[in-house]
């Protein structure tokens, strides 16, 4: 089935195949393993161990705001037999730092790069590892210290309380918070790890993007999953030293006493007024030129994974191409300089909100475009409802719904209002659990035969996929409700104040629906797990795609490729006429003449262009 | 099948269209049972929020409705492949041109607001000249500071200012400015029936305005994380009349400065017979 050219003319594969020493025994293949699929899969299982403890804090989370000072039920009395199973404030301030510390650190960040990034971006580039295996390695062994920081901060330390956005003075005086003296500097320490992990990473994916393609692979014939992949990586490499620094400082300023981040005369636990001189704000300036670009971190991936699982599953080549790269491109650029719209009501000068507004409302331009094109693509198309596409229908309508409320976050005045309630808890879900996790779940589905070589399971996977998505819309979208309420994030105990305290019984409705949304990920993990032993298996190219990694075989072997593979054109060629087949892989040629009656103009216009711009 | 998911995804944009059309009947919009902003700079700020919501509104059933039209003939398309096609240059432009100006025109619109509601220039003047009060957070409760009758705000504390806890009283229907400070970590000064928020900052005195327009009793609370106790920094903020709001401070200054002795000790402007009454 694979088809590979041997020779054409003046095309020389630039890769020797097996250029890595074959691993020898289990130690090096599977646990201190340098190959960048066996890598991916690792990092996949750490992650989505991950997401069951990210997602267990969730629901203890959400067990306080519908059952406040109640005791949790199973878990709450082994937990906390002080309190007869109660969450404490104290507690529960640390359940949701970890929360989100967890989520997005351990979570959606190394998904992303760590799993789809390390297996992927060899096998779309026609590669036969990393440009740097060992660092590549070493990528995925930084995330240990970094859980072990984070369990330890949280488990034995007291644990961090200062949120996951870890605002001074909160989190940088350790009276300022009962119990976050070591905790938090642990928790800084695990940010850190994960920061070296990331960056590692990062320059890996860059270099081998840059450097190892595939030969006839130019930039403009790379899937977009790359596209998205490489763009991060840039984004990465960019902003994530200015989160570094902005920890080392508050390091220091927990350790050392510099006082970066706090203003002097403070009187804090009726302690003596502290010396200082510096500011909290200069904090959310550094923490934000990071966590927005990381916004887009967590997304550029997926809105590259699903340009080309949606093409496949519609079986048509993506809607404008081009666009779509130059939108991903504007939305990181655009990213780097829109970081102070987390800050309108800080007490920065508001005149330079509007300057950060304006260029706020530009970025949903791109993202707008994006939306349209892949709505585009499905336009046309020929529709299998699997497993894969209902998750990238999922992300489509979800991405919508969190793209459309960032509009009333950028318009400043109406920030305002929202900033901090649970409408921004709504707007961030929407995009980071309903876009970013239906993307991965669709990754996960979509590439499953190609790590495991077996694949899963379609009706697992469309009751994982209904049961989710009810549950995401039922406990996301009732929190726009919340926050046009009023009422505030990180609230203990909303029910405290007169004009919050009807919202009981939507609290409730929404912990039902998170905890339904939670076990439906069990499904998953069964569906993973039985699927990569007992899957039917999967040959080559179980879904007639027509990227470089199909042409490999499944799993592939270390080396990946029988030969190296050469490119002759983009990579979403379907709806073409290749003898009985609709697609055209990026190794083959061309294909046959189509016959005289169904000649398609629109296809020959259009390869015109892409030659052209 | 496929039709069936059609419809399941049909299903939600209705949804969510039907509950937000819903919301302002069962109180599930702005507080107080949806009554109007209790500012007027809070009434146009509801106004910007309903015209967004008419266009993103109008957006999502848009593309949704697109989407599911789309899925509903691709799963019915038994056709041996589906329409090729990589794009087309003009719907390109049309659908980059359109947002783009929508969102060029949101941005613009409300930068007159934006002006009015935090830039200090545009701040009505009687306001800035005279703060009526120092609001100081702290973990965690609000704490305020209002100059003596007839006496202006001063930057440091003064022998005859008067203080509170959890309770500001302003006067209605003319704009009125406080000093936000913070004593210890972050907090913020919100006040959701007026639509106000703003951080507290330790280090830095920041003004925030506001005119209510009409009486009442209004929770204040705090929007930015402060530490264990952040649900509990429960405030009120009673706007009343001009009358009863000087009643107030008197009362406040009669409690302050009472000695014991049935005699004001600070105050030489009130006179003997309202401290007997006390």
């Amino acid at each position: 089935m694979s088809v590979v050219h041997p020779s054409p003319t003046g095309l020389q594969p630039i890769l020797k195949p097996q250029a890595h020493h074959a691993p020898g025994n289990f130690f090096t293949k599977y646990i201190f393993s340098t190959d960048h699929k066996i890598i991916a899969i690792q990092f996949l299982f750490t992650t989505l161990l991950m997401l069951i403890v990210g997602g267990a804090l969730a629901l203890a989370v959400r067990w306080q705001l519908a059952f406040p000072w109640e005791s949790m039920p199973i878990v709450g009395p082994w937990l906390f037999s002080a309190e007869a199973g109660q969450i404490s404030p104290e507690f529960y301030t640390m359940l949701f730092t970890m929360h989100a510390t967890v989520m997005i650190f351990l979570v959606i960040i190394p998904i992303l790069a760590g799993t789809f990034g390390n297996l992927l971006i060899p096998l779309m580039i026609g590669a036969d590892d990393m440009a740097f295996p060992k660092l590549n390695m070493l990528s995925y062994w930084f995330i240990w210290p970094a859980i072990i920081c984070f369990g330890m901060s949280f488990a034995y330390a007291g644990g961090p309380a200062a949120g996951w956005t870890a605002y001074p003075v909160l989190a940088d005086l350790p009276q300022a918070a009962p119990g976050s003296g070591t905790a938090q500097t642990l928790w800084l320490l695990g940010v850190t790890f994960v920061g070296f992990s990331s960056m590692m990473g990062s320059i890996n994916y860059m270099t081998t993007i840059i450097n190892m393609r595939a030969p006839g692979m130019t930039f403009f014939r790379l899937p977009l999953t790359i596209w998205g992949l490489f763009i991060t990586a840039i984004l990465q490499a960019f902003a994530l030293p200015v989160l570094t620094a902005g920890g080392f400082m508050q390091v220091t300023d927990r350790l050392l006493g510099t006082c970066f981040f706090y203003p002097s005369g403070l009187i804090i636990n009726n302690a003596d007024p502290t010396i200082g001189g510096g500011q909290p704000l200069l904090w959310q300036h550094l923490f934000w030129f990071y966590s927005h670009p990381a916004v887009y971190i967590m997304l550029l991936p997926v809105m590259g994974m699903i340009s080309d699982m949606l093409s496949c599953m519609v079986r048509k080549p993506i809607f404008g191409y081009r666009p779509m790269i130059f939108s991903m491109s504007a939305i990181a650029s655009l990213g780097f300089i829109v970081w102070g719209h987390h800050m309108f009501t800080s007490g920065m000068n508001p005149a330079v909100g509007m300057a950060f507004m304006v260029a706020t409302m530009m970025i949903a331009l791109p993202s707008a475009v994006k939306t349209f094109n892949w709505t585009a693509t499905v336009w046309g198309g020929k529709v299998e409802f699997n497993t894969v596409t209902l998750n990238c229908i999922g992300f489509l309508s979800m991405f919508v719904v969190g793209g459309l409320s960032g509009i009333f976050m950028a318009a400043i005045p109406v920030d305002v209002y929202f900033h901090d309630t649970y409408f921004i808890v709504a707007h961030f879900h929407y995009v980071l659990f309903g876009a970013t996790l239906f993307g991965v779940f669709a990754g996960i589905h979509f590439w499953f035969p190609k790590m495991f070589g077996r694949m899963m399971n379609e009706k697992l996977g469309k009751t994982h996929f209904l049961l989710t998505f009810i549950g995401a819309n039922g406990t996301f979208f009732p929190m726009h409700f919340l926050g046009m309420q009023g009422m505030p994030r990180r609230y203990a105990d909303p029910y405290l104040h007169g004009y919050l305290e009807h919202l009981l019984p939507m609290n409730q409705f929404m912990t039902i629906s998170a905890i339904l949304m939670g076990s439906a990920q069990i499904l998953l993990f069964i569906n993973i797990f039985y699927s990569m032993f007992f899957g039917p298996k999967a040959g080559r190219n179980p879904w007639n795609a027509t990227t470089l990694e199909w042409t490999a075989p499944s799993p592939p072997p270390h080396g990946n490729f029988d030969e190296p593979p050469i490119v002759f054109h983009g990579p979403n060629e379907y709806a073409v006429h290749n003898g009985d087949k609709d697609f055209l892989m990026q190794t083959e040629k061309e294909c046959e003449p189509p016959k005289p009656s169904d000649t398609e103009p629109e296809n020959k216009d259009n390869d015109n262009q892409e030659t052209s711009s | 099948m496929g039709k069936g998911w059609c419809l399941f995804f049909l299903f939600w944009p209705v949804a969510a269209v039907v509950s937000c059309a819903m919301a302002p009947m069962v109180g599930w919009s702005f507080p107080y049972d949806n009554a109007q902003a209790a500012s007027n700079l809070g009434i146009r700020i509801d106004g910007l929020f309903y015209l967004i919501l008419f266009v993103t509104a109008v957006v999502f059933v848009g593309t949704q409705a697109v989407l599911v039209y789309a899925l509903w003939r691709g799963s019915s398309n038994r056709d041996e492949r589906a329409t090729c096609t990589h794009g087309n240059h003009k719907l390109e432009l049309i659908w980059s041109i359109i947002p783009g100006v929508i969102l060029l025109f949101l941005a613009l619109y409300q930068m007159n607001l934006w002006a009015d509601f935090r830039i200090k220039k545009f701040f009505p003047e009687a306001a800035v000249k005279a703060p009526i009060a120092e609001v100081t957070a702290r973990q965690f409760e609000w704490r305020f500071r209002y100059p003596a009758i007839g006496k202006k705000l001063q930057p440091k504390p003064q022998a005859d200012d008067l203080y509170s806890v959890n309770e500001l009283h302003v006067p209605f229907g003319k704009p009125v400015m406080i000093q936000l400070r913070s004593e210890d970590v972050q907090h913020s000064f919100f006040l959701p029936a007026l639509r106000i928020k703003q951080d507290a900052l330790p280090g830095l005195q920041i003004p925030v305005w506001f005119e209510a327009n009409k009486e009442g009793v209004y929770d204040l609370v705090c929007a930015e994380l402060c530490g264990w106790g952040h649900y509990k920094m429960k405030a009120h903020v009673i706007v009343e009349s001009e009358a009863d709001y000087q009643n107030y401070l008197k009362n406040l200054t009669q409690q302050q400065f009472y000695d014991g002795l049935g005699k004001i000790a600070a105050n030489e402007n009130d006179s003997e017979s309202e401290a007997t009454e006390k």
